[in-house]
Protein backbone atom coordinates (compact mmCIF):
# COMPACT_ATOMS: atom_id res chain seq x y z
CA UNK A 1 0.00 0.00 0.00
CA UNK A 2 3.07 2.34 0.39
CA UNK A 3 3.28 2.24 -3.03
CA UNK A 4 -0.32 3.30 -3.82
CA UNK A 5 0.05 6.20 -1.01
CA UNK A 6 3.12 7.60 -2.60
CA UNK A 7 2.22 7.44 -6.29
CA UNK A 8 0.07 10.65 -6.67
CA UNK A 9 2.24 12.45 -4.02
CA UNK A 10 4.80 12.00 -6.25
CA UNK A 11 2.92 12.65 -9.32
CA UNK A 12 1.76 16.13 -7.15
CA UNK A 13 5.17 16.80 -6.53
CA UNK A 14 6.09 16.59 -10.19
CA UNK A 15 3.78 18.83 -11.01
CA UNK A 16 4.42 21.65 -8.72
CA UNK A 17 6.35 25.10 -9.40
CA UNK A 18 8.74 24.87 -7.59
CA UNK A 19 9.72 21.77 -8.44
CA UNK A 20 10.41 22.48 -11.74
CA UNK A 21 12.25 25.79 -10.38
CA UNK A 22 14.55 23.34 -8.70
CA UNK A 23 15.33 21.45 -11.86
CA UNK A 24 16.03 23.95 -14.12
CA UNK A 25 18.31 25.83 -11.22
CA UNK A 26 20.70 23.07 -11.27
CA UNK A 27 20.11 22.53 -14.72
CA UNK A 28 21.60 26.41 -15.64
CA UNK A 29 23.93 26.44 -12.48
CA UNK A 30 25.60 23.29 -14.32
CA UNK A 31 25.13 24.37 -17.68
CA UNK A 32 26.69 27.69 -17.17
CA UNK A 33 29.48 26.59 -14.91
CA UNK A 34 30.36 23.52 -17.31
CA UNK A 35 30.77 26.53 -20.53
CA UNK A 36 32.81 29.34 -17.92
CA UNK A 37 35.23 26.80 -15.94
CA UNK A 38 35.88 24.49 -19.06
CA UNK A 39 36.30 20.99 -17.51
CA UNK A 40 34.02 18.87 -15.60
CA UNK A 41 36.60 18.54 -13.09
CA UNK A 42 36.58 22.20 -12.04
CA UNK A 43 33.04 22.40 -12.68
CA UNK A 44 32.62 20.25 -10.19
CA UNK A 45 34.02 21.32 -7.73
CA UNK A 46 32.38 24.53 -8.23
CA UNK A 47 29.13 22.71 -8.17
CA UNK A 48 29.96 21.14 -4.95
CA UNK A 49 29.19 24.29 -2.81
CA UNK A 50 25.98 25.14 -4.52
CA UNK A 51 24.95 21.40 -3.63
CA UNK A 52 25.82 21.18 -0.33
CA UNK A 53 24.28 24.50 0.40
CA UNK A 54 20.84 24.43 -2.35
CA UNK A 55 19.90 20.86 -1.83
CA UNK A 56 19.69 21.04 2.35
CA UNK A 57 17.71 24.66 2.32
CA UNK A 58 15.29 23.21 -0.60
CA UNK A 59 14.46 20.00 0.73
CA UNK A 60 14.18 21.41 4.20
CA UNK A 61 11.94 23.83 3.28
CA UNK A 62 9.64 22.58 0.92
CA UNK A 63 9.12 19.56 2.80
CA UNK A 64 8.36 21.62 6.04
CA UNK A 65 5.87 23.90 3.70
CA UNK A 66 4.32 20.20 2.17
CA UNK A 67 3.72 18.57 5.25
CA UNK A 68 1.95 21.91 6.62
CA UNK A 69 0.06 22.09 3.32
CA UNK A 70 -0.61 18.45 3.18
CA UNK A 71 -2.58 18.36 6.42
CA UNK A 72 -6.06 17.75 5.38
CA UNK A 73 -4.90 15.01 3.09
CA UNK A 74 -2.96 12.90 5.90
CA UNK A 75 -6.36 13.51 7.85
CA UNK A 76 -8.13 11.73 4.65
CA UNK A 77 -5.67 9.14 4.45
CA UNK A 78 -5.59 8.29 8.00
CA UNK A 79 -9.53 8.20 8.04
CA UNK A 80 -8.99 4.75 5.07
CA UNK A 81 -8.11 1.59 6.39
CA UNK A 82 -4.36 2.16 6.29
CA UNK A 83 -1.83 1.56 9.44
CA UNK A 84 0.09 4.50 10.06
CA UNK A 85 3.47 3.46 9.14
CA UNK A 86 2.48 2.74 5.99
CA UNK A 87 1.13 6.94 5.05
CA UNK A 88 4.26 8.21 6.89
CA UNK A 89 6.26 6.17 4.87
CA UNK A 90 3.74 7.50 1.64
CA UNK A 91 4.38 10.39 2.26
CA UNK A 92 8.32 10.15 3.07
CA UNK A 93 8.66 8.65 -0.39
CA UNK A 94 6.08 10.65 -2.04
CA UNK A 95 8.69 13.82 -1.20
CA UNK A 96 11.87 12.62 -1.53
CA UNK A 97 11.70 10.43 -4.87
CA UNK A 98 10.96 13.42 -6.62
CA UNK A 99 13.40 16.01 -4.91
CA UNK A 100 16.23 13.69 -5.43
CA UNK A 101 14.87 13.05 -9.36
CA UNK A 102 14.96 16.69 -9.58
CA UNK A 103 18.28 17.20 -8.20
CA UNK A 104 19.57 14.60 -10.49
CA UNK A 105 18.11 15.57 -13.73
CA UNK A 106 18.80 18.95 -13.60
CA UNK A 107 23.07 18.10 -12.68
CA UNK A 108 22.73 15.16 -15.04
CA UNK A 109 21.12 16.52 -17.91
CA UNK A 110 23.62 19.29 -18.96
CA UNK A 111 26.36 16.52 -18.29
CA UNK A 112 25.14 14.46 -20.65
CA UNK A 113 24.34 17.04 -22.97
CA UNK A 114 28.35 17.98 -23.22
CA UNK A 115 29.61 14.87 -22.83
CA UNK A 116 31.03 13.28 -19.66
CA UNK A 117 34.35 13.37 -19.61
CA UNK A 118 35.61 9.63 -18.39
CA UNK A 119 38.06 10.97 -15.37
CA UNK A 120 35.18 13.08 -13.96
CA UNK A 121 32.81 9.80 -14.02
CA UNK A 122 33.58 8.69 -10.49
CA UNK A 123 33.36 12.54 -9.09
CA UNK A 124 30.07 13.16 -10.68
CA UNK A 125 28.62 9.89 -8.97
CA UNK A 126 29.87 10.99 -5.59
CA UNK A 127 27.61 14.38 -6.12
CA UNK A 128 24.80 12.76 -7.49
CA UNK A 129 24.69 9.74 -4.85
CA UNK A 130 25.56 12.98 -1.65
CA UNK A 131 23.09 15.14 -3.03
CA UNK A 132 20.44 12.15 -2.97
CA UNK A 133 21.66 11.11 0.46
CA UNK A 134 21.41 14.68 1.19
CA UNK A 135 17.88 15.05 -0.01
CA UNK A 136 16.82 11.57 1.99
CA UNK A 137 18.36 13.24 5.19
CA UNK A 138 16.79 16.45 4.87
CA UNK A 139 13.37 14.75 4.23
CA UNK A 140 13.45 13.10 7.57
CA UNK A 141 14.80 15.78 9.25
CA UNK A 142 11.98 18.34 7.77
CA UNK A 143 9.29 15.81 8.90
CA UNK A 144 10.48 15.50 12.35
CA UNK A 145 10.00 19.70 12.35
CA UNK A 146 6.78 19.94 11.06
CA UNK A 147 5.91 17.19 13.04
CA UNK A 148 7.22 18.73 16.01
CA UNK A 149 5.34 22.63 15.69
CA UNK A 150 1.52 22.82 15.07
CA UNK A 151 1.94 26.41 14.00
CA UNK A 152 2.97 26.60 10.04
CA UNK A 153 5.46 29.99 10.50
CA UNK A 154 7.29 28.61 13.53
CA UNK A 155 7.96 25.23 11.62
CA UNK A 156 9.46 26.92 8.52
CA UNK A 157 11.30 29.36 11.37
CA UNK A 158 12.78 25.90 12.67
CA UNK A 159 13.38 24.30 9.67
CA UNK A 160 15.75 27.60 8.28
CA UNK A 161 17.34 27.34 11.62
CA UNK A 162 18.59 23.92 11.24
CA UNK A 163 19.89 24.45 8.22
CA UNK A 164 21.67 27.46 9.29
CA UNK A 165 23.06 25.38 11.97
CA UNK A 166 24.17 22.59 9.97
CA UNK A 167 25.36 24.58 7.04
CA UNK A 168 27.22 27.48 8.69
CA UNK A 169 27.17 27.90 12.01
CA UNK A 170 28.39 24.61 12.62
CA UNK A 171 31.62 24.85 10.57
CA UNK A 172 31.92 28.36 11.19
CA UNK A 173 32.13 26.88 15.28
CA UNK A 174 34.71 24.31 14.14
CA UNK A 175 37.26 26.63 12.02
CA UNK A 176 36.81 28.93 15.32
CA UNK A 177 38.03 26.46 17.46
CA UNK A 178 40.59 24.69 15.67
CA UNK A 179 42.07 28.29 15.36
CA UNK A 180 41.69 29.05 19.29
CA UNK A 181 43.26 25.60 19.96
CA UNK A 182 46.03 26.04 17.24
CA UNK A 183 48.97 24.31 19.75
CA UNK A 184 47.18 20.97 19.99
CA UNK A 185 46.90 18.36 17.31
CA UNK A 186 42.78 18.14 16.52
CA UNK A 187 42.91 15.93 13.31
CA UNK A 188 41.44 13.03 15.29
CA UNK A 189 38.96 15.01 17.12
CA UNK A 190 37.77 16.96 14.19
CA UNK A 191 37.41 13.99 12.35
CA UNK A 192 34.71 12.55 14.86
CA UNK A 193 33.03 15.85 14.68
CA UNK A 194 32.91 15.84 11.17
CA UNK A 195 30.75 12.35 10.49
CA UNK A 196 28.44 14.49 13.26
CA UNK A 197 26.80 16.55 10.47
CA UNK A 198 25.32 15.29 7.31
CA UNK A 199 26.46 18.05 5.07
CA UNK A 200 30.10 17.98 5.97
CA UNK A 201 30.27 14.02 5.15
CA UNK A 202 29.17 14.53 1.94
CA UNK A 203 31.60 17.39 1.58
CA UNK A 204 34.45 15.43 2.68
CA UNK A 205 33.76 12.50 0.44
CA UNK A 206 33.57 14.64 -2.41
CA UNK A 207 36.53 16.97 -2.11
CA UNK A 208 38.45 13.49 -1.45
CA UNK A 209 37.58 12.61 -4.86
CA UNK A 210 39.43 15.80 -5.72
CA UNK A 211 42.52 14.43 -5.34
CA UNK A 212 43.18 17.97 -3.51
CA UNK A 213 43.55 17.07 -0.12
CA UNK A 214 47.34 17.59 0.06
CA UNK A 215 46.34 21.22 -0.15
CA UNK A 216 44.51 21.00 2.80
CA UNK A 217 47.71 20.50 4.93
CA UNK A 218 48.46 17.75 7.30
CA UNK A 219 44.90 17.71 8.44
CA UNK A 220 43.70 16.82 4.71
CA UNK A 221 46.20 14.26 5.03
CA UNK A 222 44.72 12.22 7.64
CA UNK A 223 41.43 12.97 6.53
CA UNK A 224 42.63 11.30 3.38
CA UNK A 225 44.15 8.83 5.07
CA UNK A 226 41.45 7.92 7.05
CA UNK A 227 38.32 7.98 4.26
CA UNK A 228 39.90 7.32 1.12
CA UNK A 229 40.16 3.16 2.23
CA UNK A 230 37.64 0.91 1.88
CA UNK A 231 36.99 1.98 5.55
CA UNK A 232 36.54 5.27 5.62
CA UNK A 233 34.07 4.92 2.93
CA UNK A 234 32.23 3.04 5.08
CA UNK A 235 32.34 4.73 7.56
CA UNK A 236 30.92 7.61 5.78
CA UNK A 237 28.02 5.37 4.56
CA UNK A 238 27.06 4.15 8.22
CA UNK A 239 27.18 7.56 9.39
CA UNK A 240 24.85 8.87 6.65
CA UNK A 241 22.95 5.85 6.83
CA UNK A 242 22.20 6.79 10.84
CA UNK A 243 21.47 10.37 9.44
CA UNK A 244 18.60 9.27 7.23
CA UNK A 245 17.55 6.61 9.77
CA UNK A 246 17.20 8.86 13.00
CA UNK A 247 15.13 10.89 11.71
CA UNK A 248 12.91 9.18 9.82
CA UNK A 249 12.55 6.85 13.13
CA UNK A 250 11.62 9.99 15.07
CA UNK A 251 9.43 11.40 12.16
CA UNK A 252 7.43 8.10 12.16
CA UNK A 253 7.33 7.82 16.17
CA UNK A 254 5.39 11.67 16.54
CA UNK A 255 3.64 10.34 13.47
CA UNK A 256 2.47 7.73 15.42
CA UNK A 257 1.75 9.65 18.56
CA UNK A 258 0.27 13.08 16.87
CA UNK A 259 -3.57 13.85 17.03
CA UNK A 260 -4.93 14.88 13.73
CA UNK B 1 -23.38 0.16 17.06
CA UNK B 2 -20.66 2.42 17.70
CA UNK B 3 -20.49 1.96 21.63
CA UNK B 4 -17.78 4.77 22.96
CA UNK B 5 -17.07 4.35 26.98
CA UNK B 6 -15.78 7.23 29.03
CA UNK B 7 -13.89 8.67 26.91
CA UNK B 8 -11.08 10.99 27.44
CA UNK B 9 -9.18 13.57 25.57
CA UNK B 10 -6.58 16.24 27.02
CA UNK B 11 -4.79 18.85 24.63
CA UNK B 12 -2.21 20.37 27.00
CA UNK B 13 -4.50 22.39 29.63
CA UNK B 14 -7.65 21.97 27.76
CA UNK B 15 -9.98 19.18 28.34
CA UNK B 16 -11.99 18.76 25.37
CA UNK B 17 -13.58 15.22 26.12
CA UNK B 18 -14.33 14.89 29.91
CA UNK B 19 -15.51 11.28 29.96
CA UNK B 20 -17.90 10.66 26.65
CA UNK B 21 -20.63 7.74 27.09
CA UNK B 22 -22.84 7.36 23.67
CA UNK B 23 -23.79 4.80 21.51
CA UNK B 24 -24.65 5.42 18.20
CA UNK B 25 -26.89 2.64 17.15
CA UNK B 26 -27.14 1.10 13.62
CA UNK B 27 -28.99 2.40 11.05
CA UNK B 28 -29.77 5.44 12.24
CA UNK B 29 -28.73 9.18 11.53
CA UNK B 30 -27.14 10.47 14.57
CA UNK B 31 -26.34 13.77 14.99
CA UNK B 32 -23.69 15.90 17.08
CA UNK B 33 -24.89 18.86 18.17
CA UNK B 34 -23.32 21.39 20.49
CA UNK B 35 -21.63 25.04 21.05
CA UNK B 36 -18.85 25.47 19.55
CA UNK B 37 -15.57 23.98 20.70
CA UNK B 38 -18.17 21.41 22.51
CA UNK B 39 -15.40 18.60 21.48
CA UNK B 40 -17.63 17.36 18.44
CA UNK B 41 -14.59 16.76 15.74
CA UNK B 42 -12.78 15.46 18.02
CA UNK B 43 -15.11 12.89 19.31
CA UNK B 44 -15.66 11.78 15.25
CA UNK B 45 -11.80 12.10 14.88
CA UNK B 46 -11.45 9.91 18.32
CA UNK B 47 -13.71 7.09 16.32
CA UNK B 48 -11.77 7.43 13.27
CA UNK B 49 -8.74 6.70 15.15
CA UNK B 50 -7.50 10.28 14.22
CA UNK B 51 -7.50 11.05 17.47
CA UNK B 52 -5.74 9.14 20.21
CA UNK B 53 -7.96 9.74 22.97
CA UNK B 54 -5.91 8.96 26.83
CA UNK B 55 -8.44 6.98 28.26
CA UNK B 56 -12.08 5.16 27.91
CA UNK B 57 -12.79 3.07 24.90
CA UNK B 58 -14.84 3.00 21.30
CA UNK B 59 -16.10 -0.01 20.18
CA UNK B 60 -16.89 -0.01 16.16
CA UNK B 61 -19.28 -3.38 15.67
CA UNK B 62 -17.76 -4.93 18.99
CA UNK B 63 -14.62 -4.40 17.80
CA UNK B 64 -12.57 -2.27 19.55
CA UNK B 65 -10.75 0.88 18.01
CA UNK B 66 -6.71 0.98 18.82
CA UNK B 67 -3.84 0.19 16.52
CA UNK B 68 -5.56 -2.10 13.96
CA UNK B 69 -7.23 -0.15 10.69
CA UNK B 70 -9.28 -2.83 9.62
CA UNK B 71 -12.42 -1.42 10.45
CA UNK B 72 -12.00 1.61 8.76
CA UNK B 73 -12.48 -0.38 5.92
CA UNK B 74 -16.31 -0.13 6.81
CA UNK B 75 -16.58 3.42 7.29
CA UNK B 76 -16.76 6.65 5.28
CA UNK B 77 -15.57 9.37 5.87
CA UNK B 78 -16.37 13.51 4.98
CA UNK B 79 -13.57 15.78 6.68
CA UNK B 80 -15.10 19.45 7.15
CA UNK B 81 -12.48 21.20 5.29
CA UNK B 82 -11.58 19.45 1.96
CA UNK B 83 -8.23 20.12 0.97
CA UNK B 84 -6.74 18.03 -1.91
CA UNK B 85 -3.19 17.78 -3.24
CA UNK B 86 -3.20 20.78 -5.36
CA UNK B 87 -1.87 19.31 -8.56
CA UNK B 88 -3.97 16.20 -8.69
CA UNK B 89 -6.82 16.28 -10.69
CA UNK B 90 -10.51 15.04 -8.72
CA UNK B 91 -10.31 11.99 -10.53
CA UNK B 92 -7.18 11.05 -10.10
CA UNK B 93 -7.78 11.55 -6.05
CA UNK B 94 -10.98 9.22 -6.39
CA UNK B 95 -8.54 6.31 -8.50
CA UNK B 96 -6.07 6.56 -5.51
CA UNK B 97 -8.58 6.10 -3.05
CA UNK B 98 -9.83 2.93 -4.85
CA UNK B 99 -6.36 1.61 -4.99
CA UNK B 100 -5.94 1.94 -1.42
CA UNK B 101 -9.09 -0.17 -1.31
CA UNK B 102 -8.41 -3.15 -4.31
CA UNK B 103 -10.95 -5.74 -2.68
CA UNK B 104 -13.69 -3.28 -2.98
CA UNK B 105 -15.13 -4.02 -6.07
CA UNK B 106 -18.54 -2.60 -6.50
CA UNK B 107 -18.39 1.83 -6.33
CA UNK B 108 -21.52 4.48 -5.53
CA UNK B 109 -20.76 7.20 -7.44
CA UNK B 110 -24.12 8.40 -7.85
CA UNK B 111 -22.94 11.72 -6.40
CA UNK B 112 -21.07 12.26 -9.52
CA UNK B 113 -23.58 12.41 -11.93
CA UNK B 114 -26.30 13.98 -9.58
CA UNK B 115 -23.94 16.98 -8.52
CA UNK B 116 -22.41 17.12 -12.19
CA UNK B 117 -18.98 16.95 -11.62
CA UNK B 118 -17.96 14.89 -14.97
CA UNK B 119 -15.95 17.62 -16.32
CA UNK B 120 -14.72 19.53 -13.06
CA UNK B 121 -13.23 15.82 -12.36
CA UNK B 122 -10.53 16.85 -15.16
CA UNK B 123 -9.54 19.55 -13.65
CA UNK B 124 -6.41 20.38 -11.16
CA UNK B 125 -8.15 20.57 -7.39
CA UNK B 126 -6.21 23.46 -6.44
CA UNK B 127 -8.39 25.36 -9.86
CA UNK B 128 -11.66 24.11 -8.35
CA UNK B 129 -13.97 26.14 -5.94
CA UNK B 130 -14.65 25.52 -2.44
CA UNK B 131 -18.06 24.34 -3.21
CA UNK B 132 -16.75 21.80 -6.06
CA UNK B 133 -14.00 20.68 -3.31
CA UNK B 134 -16.64 19.78 -1.15
CA UNK B 135 -18.54 17.54 -3.84
CA UNK B 136 -15.49 15.85 -4.04
CA UNK B 137 -15.21 15.42 -0.28
CA UNK B 138 -18.76 13.82 -0.36
CA UNK B 139 -18.15 11.34 -3.32
CA UNK B 140 -15.32 10.24 -1.94
CA UNK B 141 -17.36 9.30 1.33
CA UNK B 142 -20.00 7.50 -0.09
CA UNK B 143 -17.42 6.00 -2.86
CA UNK B 144 -17.00 2.41 -0.96
CA UNK B 145 -20.70 2.01 0.15
CA UNK B 146 -19.49 2.23 3.92
CA UNK B 147 -21.86 0.59 6.56
CA UNK B 148 -21.25 3.80 8.65
CA UNK B 149 -20.76 7.36 7.53
CA UNK B 150 -18.88 10.19 9.52
CA UNK B 151 -19.70 13.56 7.80
CA UNK B 152 -18.58 17.10 9.69
CA UNK B 153 -20.73 19.84 8.51
CA UNK B 154 -21.65 18.60 5.35
CA UNK B 155 -23.62 20.59 3.36
CA UNK B 156 -20.87 23.74 4.61
CA UNK B 157 -20.07 25.50 1.65
CA UNK B 158 -22.79 24.10 -0.98
CA UNK B 159 -25.60 26.00 -3.04
CA UNK B 160 -28.85 25.18 -1.50
CA UNK B 161 -29.14 22.64 -4.75
CA UNK B 162 -26.26 20.68 -4.01
CA UNK B 163 -27.00 20.60 0.01
CA UNK B 164 -30.00 19.01 -1.24
CA UNK B 165 -28.99 16.52 -3.53
CA UNK B 166 -26.58 15.70 -0.47
CA UNK B 167 -29.70 15.59 2.13
CA UNK B 168 -31.45 13.46 -0.61
CA UNK B 169 -28.12 10.89 -1.11
CA UNK B 170 -28.55 10.49 3.10
CA UNK B 171 -32.19 9.89 3.07
CA UNK B 172 -31.54 7.38 0.37
CA UNK B 173 -28.63 5.26 1.78
CA UNK B 174 -30.19 5.52 5.33
CA UNK B 175 -33.01 3.84 4.29
CA UNK B 176 -30.81 0.84 3.03
CA UNK B 177 -29.74 0.58 6.42
CA UNK B 178 -26.24 2.51 6.75
CA UNK B 179 -25.04 4.36 9.56
CA UNK B 180 -24.63 8.16 10.15
CA UNK B 181 -22.99 10.41 12.25
CA UNK B 182 -23.24 14.17 11.17
CA UNK B 183 -22.33 17.39 12.87
CA UNK B 184 -23.99 20.80 11.65
CA UNK B 185 -24.73 24.18 13.01
CA UNK B 186 -27.69 24.21 10.81
CA UNK B 187 -30.13 22.49 12.64
CA UNK B 188 -33.20 23.04 10.44
CA UNK B 189 -31.02 20.48 8.05
CA UNK B 190 -30.34 17.99 11.01
CA UNK B 191 -34.33 18.34 11.86
CA UNK B 192 -34.26 16.42 8.42
CA UNK B 193 -32.17 14.07 8.37
CA UNK B 194 -31.50 12.86 11.78
CA UNK B 195 -33.40 10.34 13.79
CA UNK B 196 -31.13 10.73 17.40
CA UNK B 197 -29.42 13.64 18.96
CA UNK B 198 -26.34 14.08 20.88
CA UNK B 199 -25.75 16.94 22.62
CA UNK B 200 -22.31 17.45 23.77
CA UNK B 201 -21.17 20.66 26.02
CA UNK B 202 -18.05 21.64 27.59
CA UNK B 203 -16.57 18.22 26.84
CA UNK B 204 -19.56 16.12 28.38
CA UNK B 205 -23.08 14.33 26.74
CA UNK B 206 -25.27 16.18 27.90
CA UNK B 207 -28.85 14.55 26.17
CA UNK B 208 -28.58 11.92 24.38
CA UNK B 209 -32.27 10.32 22.58
CA UNK B 210 -34.28 10.83 19.87
CA UNK B 211 -35.17 13.81 18.10
CA UNK B 212 -38.98 13.83 19.44
CA UNK B 213 -37.22 13.30 23.06
CA UNK B 214 -34.95 16.32 22.86
CA UNK B 215 -37.79 18.24 22.04
CA UNK B 216 -40.51 17.25 24.26
CA UNK B 217 -37.94 17.76 27.40
CA UNK B 218 -36.85 20.99 26.34
CA UNK B 219 -40.98 21.63 25.46
CA UNK B 220 -39.50 23.37 21.99
CA UNK B 221 -41.53 22.85 18.71
CA UNK B 222 -37.92 22.19 16.87
CA UNK B 223 -34.62 21.48 17.18
CA UNK B 224 -32.65 24.43 16.55
CA UNK B 225 -35.26 25.76 19.97
CA UNK B 226 -34.56 22.89 21.04
CA UNK B 227 -31.09 22.61 21.11
CA UNK B 228 -30.61 26.46 21.96
CA UNK B 229 -32.90 25.60 25.29
CA UNK B 230 -30.29 23.04 26.77
CA UNK B 231 -27.59 25.66 25.54
CA UNK B 232 -29.53 28.07 27.57
CA UNK B 233 -30.00 25.55 30.99
CA UNK B 234 -26.04 24.69 30.35
CA UNK B 235 -24.94 28.69 30.99
CA UNK B 236 -27.26 29.00 33.59
CA UNK B 237 -26.42 25.90 35.54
Amino acid sequence: MIREVAKPQVRNVLRSRWLLCYVAFFGIATEGLLRFTGGDAKTLLSLTNVVLFVVPLMTLVYGTVYLYNSREFIELLLAQPLKRRTVFAGLYLGLAVPLTAAFAAGVLIPFVLHGIDPAARIVLATMLIGGSALTLVFTGIAFCVALKFEDKLTGLGAALAVWLILALVYDGALLLIVAMMSDHSLEKSLLAVSLANPIDLVRIALLLQFDISALMGYTGAVFSHFFTGSGGLLVITAALAIWIGGPLTAGLMAFNRKDF
Amino acid sequence: MIRIRALRKRYGRLDVLQGIDAEIPTGRVTAIVGPNAAGKTTLIKSILGLVRSDTGSIQVDSVRVNGDESYRTKIGYMPQIARFPSNLTGAELLAMLRELRPDVKEIDDELIRTFGLGLELTKKLNDLSGGTKQKINAVAAFLFKPATLILDEPTAGLDPRSARILKDKILGERRTGRTFIITSHVMSELEELADNVIFISEGKVRFSGSLEQIKRLTRQVNLERAVAELMEQGAAA
